[in-house]
């Protein structure tokens, strides 16, 4: 049923850039020993089978009654953070989000930012926006970091560099900061570090993400390893933290069993080596933080997603990246394949919610439903269920209500009306025998080439007699016999 | 370690539930319905035969509804819910005699298990009859290990195999670890691991011919992987990651070969050769 796409389509389809990066071994190999020493880390980070699974059922039950509590929780959020000094801003769109951070930056003078890393950010190409006019925004993470200095966009939500090897970091340097080439790893965390530390002293504003906000006490909790995240949000002036709606959790004891989930999942590691837990601007007695504190709060599309009960599940997400660690087509596609910021299986089903499933039509189609996804999720997402479900979005007919932004994008009144011819056959018995009996007789007559299957695999034969017609004669054998062998 | 987060989370919702309890498996029973599975059915019938023989070996009498077809799950994973749900709605009335389900496939019997209640889920109705033919409903090789308890003698030459099982079957239905323990059983069986074993084969159905470049460097790995791992041939207990697997060692002109585990059981312990 699947149609050969042209090759003037491949290179701006998930098919085409997959192509590509499967014929690039360096990038395979890069993404496949990355992605297994993920997997053997996460795996080390739970030692025991119970615990993990009793702590993921708490994750997801605490993930779904915030949500089911998130217009209360937002507000009470917002509440505590101006109680507390932080000035709160909502933006639906992403547009209206960078709006929001370039006019506190303006109010500033500013012509210096400087960033921790954040996903939401990312999906905001706030760097862009701001680089149009005329602000520098710095990566501060080094993978950030490195994937800006190269000019392209993060392939994994944790290790935005991870499609890279440290000779090809070292070549990158070499020839955008005119250092020497060298292989130690160190030494170019160092190289990073020396340009970002003049950057962090000179930055009139920061920015950063969050991974939890907390309505109860009005706390925006940040995990990072590299202290970027820190200098960030601590040493210049004014801190601006962007995040997604759904962020938001009850209270401080709901983030427990998160962060420990959170870290697990992502990167094997009981704790990260810091937790920011940012409640407010510098008080008169403090010596240090910023002046001032902003969150934005953006929905682009997370409130469509919200409306579905099914669909709400998505926004369980705490952005570990397991997933994709752990699903077999990422690990060989690698996340620039999916064209859009979130790569990798929460990629696809949350990004037809930001960009309209019109946009992504091929996102729903690459899995296998192998379901390792969901089995390693921490907070229990059915992701496959929800690509189903993508799916089903996927082919509806223009006439019917849209669900998701963008639905009916694969619709085929052809294809349908196949599967409306296979649903016939395989629901009535007399039919489904007659193609049977079909098959069997003629499956020598089987072509030797069957659309793309044939590129992967040689055509199938039908076996001579089908199991309904060996059945049926081994057990009237087995009747005249006596019945039991 | 556990205790400390749940100590510090105290009201109802945040007591961790245990895991699901292991399923509890009936009596023996004396006979049973076997769903052959699209699959088998026009590909490897003497698969089905097999599991048939199996079954037949441990007293039971096995009926095989002529009425049977599909389970519905191709059209179900590739969106087309209504169309599934026909399909589903025929199955049910033809396995609606209340006898236990054998599936010689762990994702069609993952269907019925776990699907069924999503592809019905707006009809409270006809969920009732979803529920029960869950309940009845068993992969061949879990019913051989823990509702027969089968204990065989090994009649056939040591070999050495390797066993895939497919994604649904084992996340769904833990058959892994059912196939593993029923190999075990053949003492001249020698079980051999293979590079990124519970990795998809990439078959996935429609994903097959959707995502054909993706879907071909996973059977590409997984041939590999299975090829190097030193067994004289594959086992699995799912039709479709057989018709893939096989298909592609064909279509590489590889000797190597997959059989359905029904078929290597049955020869092992009935001392036939190859059926």
């Amino acid at each position: 049923m699947s149609q050969r796409i042209p090759v003037t389509e491949l290179t701006s389809s998930f098919r085409g850039r997959a192509t590509d990066a499967l014929a690039d071994s360096q990038l395979r190999t890069n993404f496949r020993v990355a992605m297994d020493s993920l997997m053997q880390k996460r795996s080390d980070a739970f030692p025991d089978e119970d615990e993990r699974e009793g702590l993921r059922e708490l994750g997801n039950q605490i993930k779904a009654r915030a949500l089911s509590r998130l217009p209360d929780l937002l507000e009470q959020l917002e509440a505590k953070l101006t109680e507390n000094g932080v000035h709160v801003h909502w933006a639906e769109t992403t547009e209206e989000a960078n709006r929001i951070v370039h006019t506190i930056i303006e109010s500033k003078q500013g012509s210096q930012v400087v960033k921790g890393k954040s996903m939401v950010s990312e999906e905001m190409e706030m760097n862009d926006y701001l680089a149009e006019r005329d602000i520098e925004c710095l990566e501060s993470d080094m993978g950030e970091y490195i994937v800006q200095l190269d000019g392209e966009k993060p392939s994994h939500i944790i290790m935005p560099a991870i499609h890279k090897n440290r000779r090809q970091v070292s070549k990158l340097f070499h020839n955008k900061l005119g250092v020497d080439e060298t292989d130690d790893v160190n030494e170019l965390i160092q190289i990073g570090r020396r340009t970002l530390r003049k950057k962090f002293l000179e930055a009139d504003v920061g920015v950063s993400g969050v991974n939890f906000a907390i309505a109860e006490t009005g706390t925006l909790l940040l995990v990072e390893n590299e202290g970027n995240g820190r200098m960030s949000t601590t040493v210049p002036p004014v801190h601006v933290a962007v995040t997604g709606i759904e962020k938001v959790v009850a209270n401080l004891r709901d983030v427990v069993p998160l962060l420990s989930l959170l870290t697990r999942s992502a990167l094997g590691q009981p704790i990260t080596t810091y937790v920011n837990m940012i409640s407010g601007p510098r008080k008169a007695d403090e010596l240090d933080g910023p002046e001032e504190v902003h969150l934005v709060l953006l929905d682009n599309g997370r409130s469509g997603a919200f409306a579905d009960a099914q669909l709400r599940q998505t926004l369980n997400c705490i952005r570990c990246g397991a997933c994709m660690n752990h699903c077999p087509v990422y690990t060989r596609v690698g996340g620039h394949t999916y064209g859009e910021v979130y790569p990798g299986p929460i990629g696809k089903i949350v990004t037809p919610h930001m960009v309209g499933l019109d946009h992504v039509p091929d996102h729903p189609s690459a899995s296998s439903l192998c379901g390792a996804c969901g089995e390693v999720c921490p907070v229990k997402i059915p992701i496959p269920e929800l690509l189903q479900r993508l799916r089903q979005e996927n082919v509806k007919s223009p006439e019917e209500p849209p669900v998701v932004k963008g639905s009916g994008a694969k619709y085929s009144r052809k294809e349908r009306a196949l599967w409306r011819i296979w649903a016939t056959l395989n629901s009535r018995p007399s039919l489904y025998k007659g193609l049977l009996w079909a098959a069997t007789r003629f499956g020598k007559l089987t072509p030797g080439k069957l659309g793309p299957w044939t590129d992967n695999h040689t055509a199938p034969i039908p076996a001579r007699r089908s199991l309904h017609d060996l059945a049926k004669a081994h057990l009237n054998a087995q009747t005249k016999s006596g019945g039991q062998p | 370690m556990s205790e400390l987060f749940y100590d510090a989370a105290p009201n109802a919702t945040r007591v961790a539930p245990a895991r699901p309890a292991p399923r509890a498996y009936p009596a023996k029973p004396t006979e049973v319905t076997l769903f052959g599975t699209c699959v088998l059915d026009l590909f490897f019938p003497e698969a089905g035969l097999d599991a048939i023989r199996l079954l037949e070996r441990e007293g039971i009498r096995v009926h095989f509804p002529q009425q049977q077809s599909c389970c519905g799950q191709p059209a179900w994973t590739s969106g087309y819910a209504d169309e599934a749900r026909d399909v589903a709605r025929s199955q049910l009335t033809v396995l609606d005699n209340g006898l236990p389900v054998v599936v010689p496939s762990g994702s069609c019997a993952g269907m019925f298990r776990q699907h069924y209640r999503e592809v019905f889920a707006e009809e409270p109705a006809t969920l009732k009859r979803v529920e029960d033919l869950a309940s009845r409903t068993f992969e061949l090789t879990e019913f051989l290990l823990h509702v027969c308890k089968v204990e065989w003698r090994d009649l056939g030459q040591p070999t050495q195999v390797a066993l895939h099982t497919s994604c649904s079957a084992r996340r769904e239905m833990n058959t892994h670890l059912h196939a593993r323990e029923l190999l075990g059983k053949l003492d001249k069986v020698e079980r051999l691991d293979h590079d990124h074993e519970s990795e998809c084969c990439g078959f996935g159905g429609t994903f097959s011919v959707r995502m054909p470049e993706v879907s071909g460097a996973m059977v590409l790995d997984k041939t590999r992987a299975l090829r190097n791992s030193g067994a004289v041939e594959m086992v699995t207990a799912d039709g479709g990651c057989l018709l893939n697997i096989n298909g592609a060692l064909d279509k590489q002109k590889q000797a190597f070969r997959g059989r359905h585990l029904a078929s290597f059981l049955w020869e092992r312990i009935s001392g036939e050769g190859a059926s």
